[in-house]
């Protein structure tokens, strides 16, 4: 499996982050499915998401080409992205449903 | 396009024929098994049917009369003790079109001789409908519910957009499907509110939304932490958005026709919601009573499940699980990330798939022998 070449997945164009197809370490140059290159600043673990531009801090995380949390701090692209350095906007988002449609 | 399925009395199409033997009951659980068992059917057993209250006796009983009616079921025995809330009786006469017969343990006396009345009750049933046929029909005809369960960041990534481009396919050759997993859609439900074409349907659609909004708070929980397991964030999602926006992708890009409640009568075409739980046993369990003849289930850290009424047709998000597990996997969506697959034809495999499943050819849920049926549950059993 190691030798066999698996893309890291960007689902939109307007996403900023990519998705580990596989473990990777960091220093590694990795590649995503739109041929972007990224060198890993991290380990990145199978599953999780590695910023493919710098994020500022309170910039929208965009995945499926939606704003799925904020960054907590700055990240660099390279970087890690998981629950270690966002700010869930579930709860602010729900209250605003619910008071504007209920 | 076709398939060959048994055209039913009311003109569901069946893409099974199954002998469905069901409790009524808890207390007839055990008589059910075996009398299945003995005649390798189908059984149904469930844990309620008496002492429940107001709307939750309803919705059992909504959901054991759904499950007899399913065009996949030929013919069906029902089970009962004698004295319970919802009696046999009561289930059989709502069946239509197909032979029903009831039994109690009561009447029967004792769990020997009804296990032997149900033998020869369920082998006359057999023989029944031993005769009925398949026949060529269209694929517009089939009815489709979608779930996925023990799902990893590959689920969203994958599996899911491989049933979204199925669902796509479906919708535009005229058949339905069912987008469930309703507290699975929080975060991401705005994006689906605005395709709902009905000012009906998008009420309806924050009903089910304030619901389980409502449901979940008097539990104890907040939908945030309630949807989102140690398992999702150690497989790499990161908050309940993102998973809701990988799941949303099953139900693909149509529009989406209105609401439907818990386990009721699909009747129309084209995409639809219906409101059950997010526990997947439940969940396809009301797809199926509510008339659903198939189910695409799509699982990244592997799960066998099956359904006692519908065959369901797993869809792997990654190569690791499906090698790991292949006995429960049928579809490897992770070939798009090592073979470069494009979601289509990942879906147009699928879709093939879908065919001859309806066709007669067993999941691998069906060939392990999965059987699995759980009651919704609103209040509590006195």
């Amino acid at each position: 499996m190691q030798n066999k070449k698996q893309y890291f997945v960007v689902i939109d164009e307007r996403d900023n982050v990519a998705t580990a197809v596989r473990d990777a370490v960091k220093g590694e140059v990795i590649e995503t499915n739109l041929r972007q290159q990224i060198t890993l600043l991290e380990d990145i673990p199978k599953g999780h998401k590695v910023a493919i531009r710098d994020i500022a801090a309170n910039e929208p995380i965009i995945k499926y080409g939606e704003v799925i949390c904020l960054a907590k701090r700055n990240i660099r692209k390279g970087e890690h992205v998981h629950i270690h350095n966002i700010t869930n906007i579930l709860t602010e988002y729900v209250e605003a449903w619910k008071s504007n449609e209920i | 396009m076709k398939f060959n399925g048994y055209i039913r009395e009311n003109g569901k199409v069946g893409i099974r024929n199954y002998v469905l033997v069901m409790s009524s009951v808890g207390c007839a659980n055990n008589v059910t098994e075996r009398i299945a068992a003995e005649t390798g059917t189908h059984p149904i057993t469930h844990q309620q049917g008496c002492l429940q209250l107001g709307i939750d006796q309803a919705l059992t009983k909504k959901m054991l009369i759904g499950a007899a009616n399913n065009p996949n079921v030929g013919a069906v025995l029902i089970v009962g003790l004698g004295c319970e809330t919802i009696q046999p009786s009561l289930i059989a006469a709502e069946v239509r079109g197909k032979p029903v017969e009831y039994i109690t343990i009561q009447e029967c006396g004792g769990t020997s001789k009804t296990v032997q009345k149900g033998v020869e009750i369920v082998r006359d049933l057999q023989r029944k409908i031993a005769g009925q046929k398949r026949e060529p029909v269209d694929i517009s005809h089939l009815i489709i519910g979608l779930k996925c369960g023990g799902s990893d960041t590959f689920s969203g990534l994958t599996a899911n957009p491989v049933l979204g481009y199925v669902s796509d396919r479906i919708v535009d050759l005229g058949g339905t499907v069912i987008l469930s997993e309703t507290p699975g859609l929080f975060g991401g439900d705005k994006y689906l509110r605005d395709r709902i074409v009905t000012e009906e349907g998008k009420r309806k659609f924050d009903e089910i939304l304030k619901f389980y909004w409502d449901e979940s708070a008097r539990l104890g929980e907040t939908l945030t932490e309630g949807e989102m397991s140690p398992g999702n964030i150690k497989g790499g999602l990161t908050t309940l958005i993102e998973k809701s926006l990988g799941g949303i992708k099953k139900g693909g890009s149509r529009p989406i026709m209105g609401g439907l409640d818990f386990s009721g009568e699909i009747t129309g075409k084209g995409l639809w919601i219906m409101d059950p739980p997010g526990f997947d046993i439940i969940t396809i369990s009301g797809q199926a009573a509510g008339g659903a003849q198939l189910i695409l289930f799509t699982t990244g850290r592997g799960s066998p499940v099956g359904c006692s009424i519908a065959p369901v047709i797993k869809v792997c998000s990654n190569t690791k699980t499906f090698e790991w597990m292949e006995e429960d996997m049928d579809i490897n969506a992770g070939k798009i990330i090592d073979e470069g697959l494009s979601i289509g034809e990942v879906g147009e495999e699928l879709l093939m798939k879908i065919i001859d499943v309806a066709n007669g050819e067993p999941t691998k849920s069906e060939i392990s022998g999965h059987r699995e049926f759980a009651l919704g549950r609103i209040g509590s059993t006195l």
